[in-house]
């Protein structure tokens, strides 16, 4: 089953909720024998990135977590800070990330957005940049709702499956091999992200 | 492109969902949770639901009620009323909704601004600033809804409120409130100007161009109550939300 890991943090009914339009069961899940037998992960995050690492290093689940995603390859999507929380590091805080995708989270460049004001708020265009199974078949012009004042900046551009213009491009979503990141909130994006729910589902 | 938000506002009182004009004539328009449906349906950029009963009777917001709503959204929302401290923040949050508004605790309490983004991020706390002009022309805010004047300074306290950390202010004008006569401009000019977090001006909406003239004189995204549940001349209800197509050729052509 979809599993949503529960460490504290984020908008876990949401996620369980547009899943459950999509068509799917999910399960929200905050001990490791419950990840154990899960077959997808979602890691939600919002708020401050030292916040989200230190609840999820402290919840006891990220051992379980990381042995399901790196050993079994079980599929995770990372949601908002979830999909920061996969890179090495983040310019908001002092905690490691995980690791998992190469590169770092930057905040907004000031120079270059101008007049624009951070947070990044609202809906906007997003931009296929690589083939990935969690965007196939997206509309053609598929939007999603952001809320964000840093982004993540893949050190391998083959790891930036999709990417939106906020004064300047800058990556949407992440995907290698079996981990994936977004963003934005697919949760709260209507059917442009339940399609991408429902994509990563299928997986 | 870039796009602005257009936020319908839903008022809640005795279960319904109702309209004023002016915070007063309240007319029952329909039940909430249709209506959420229906905007759900029209792929609505964001919602804003009040209860305006909630502070007014001294009571906590009604999280199962507010669950049942939200529960129909798949769209970001914004809740307000009752709210006095964190906890009941951290319980409507976790229903599913993103982000909640203060009125009447913000002015008596700047502090639980602080607190909620501190806990849950600035981008979670919306203050709404609902003012109107005194008798020598000066705007000050008034809270519950509408009833009760603060003598506060809306330019100033929307500065106190960015300092304080909300995320967003929520400027209403009183006056403009369900007359389809235009947003009050001038203020949202003034208030866009004094502060740096995003701006959603209320009060007044009656077409496209509308909007996008609030967004020339400041605002970051835009609301409205009776444009999206009205139809005029007669004031019908009918619950709408422009297009796509609409909001590209009249809202963002010009960003």
């Amino acid at each position: 089953m979809i599993t949503i890991v529960d460490y504290g943090v984020g908008n876990l009914f949401s996620i369980k909720n547009m899943l459950k339009k999509a068509g799917f069961d999910a399960k929200l899940a905050s001990d490791a024998a419950s990840i154990e037998t899960a077959d997808k992960i979602i890691l939600p995050g919002i708020g401050a990135f030292d916040h989200c690492m230190t609840q999820f290093n402290r919840s006891g689940l990220r051992e379980v977590v990381t042995r399901k995603v790196i050993d079994d390859k079980t599929p995770l999507l990372g949601i908002c800070v979830g999909l920061q929380m996969l890179m090495e590091s983040s310019e908001e805080g002092s905690e490691q990330g995980l690791g998992w995708i190469s590169g770092k989270t930057v905040k907004f460049v000031k120079e270059k957005i101008g007049d624009l004001k951070v947070p990044h708020m609202g809906w906007t265009n997003v931009r296929i940049e690589k083939e990935s199974a969690l965007t196939s078949d997206l509309d053609l012009q598929p939007r999603f709702y952001f809320v964000h004042s840093y982004h993540v900046v893949p050190e391998d551009k083959s790891d930036e499956i999709l990417s939106a213009h906020y004064g300047y491009d800058f990556t949407a979503a992440v995907g290698r091999k079996n981990i994936f990141g977004a963003q934005f909130h697919p949760e709260k994006s209507h059917r442009f992200g339940m399609k991408l729910l429902e994509n990563f589902a299928r997986i | 492109m870039k796009r602005v938000r257009v936020i319908p506002a839903l008022l809640i009182h005795k279960q319904g969902l109702v309209k004023s004009v002016r915070f007063k004539d309240y007319r029952y328009v329909g039940d909430p949770i249709n209506a959420v449906r229906i905007f759900n349906e029209k792929e609505v950029d964001e919602l804003a639901i009040i209860d305006i009963d909630a502070t007014r009777e001294n009571r906590p917001p009604n999280i199962a009620r507010i669950a049942e709503i939200v529960s129909e959204a798949f769209m970001p929302i914004a809740y307000g009323g009752g709210i006095i401290n964190a906890d009941q923040v951290r319980d409507i949050l976790s229903v599913g909704v993103e982000k909640i508004i203060l009125n009447r605790a913000a002015v008596k309490n700047p502090e639980l601004v602080t607190e909620i983004a501190r806990q849950f991020g600035s981008q979670s706390v919306v203050v709404s600033i609902d003012y109107k002009k005194n008798f020598f022309g000066k705007p000050v805010v008034y809270v519950e809804n509408g009833k009760t004047s603060t003598g506060l300074n809306p330019i100033l306290f929307a500065k106190q409120m960015e300092e304080a950390g909300a995320g967003e202010i929520l400027l209403n004008s009183i006056e403009r409130d369900g007359g389809f006569e235009g947003y009050d401009l001038e203020m949202i000019e003034k208030v866009a100007h004094a502060v740096n977090i995003p701006m959603i001006a209320i009060g007044g909406a009656a077409s496209l161009s509308d909007f996008k003239r609030a967004v020339q004189y400041g605002a970051s995204a835009v609301s409205a109550g009776s444009f999206f549940v009205f139809q005029r001349p007669h004031r019908a209800v009918l619950i709408s939300y422009p297009s796509q197509q609409d909001l590209e050729k009249y809202v963002y052509d010009w960003l």
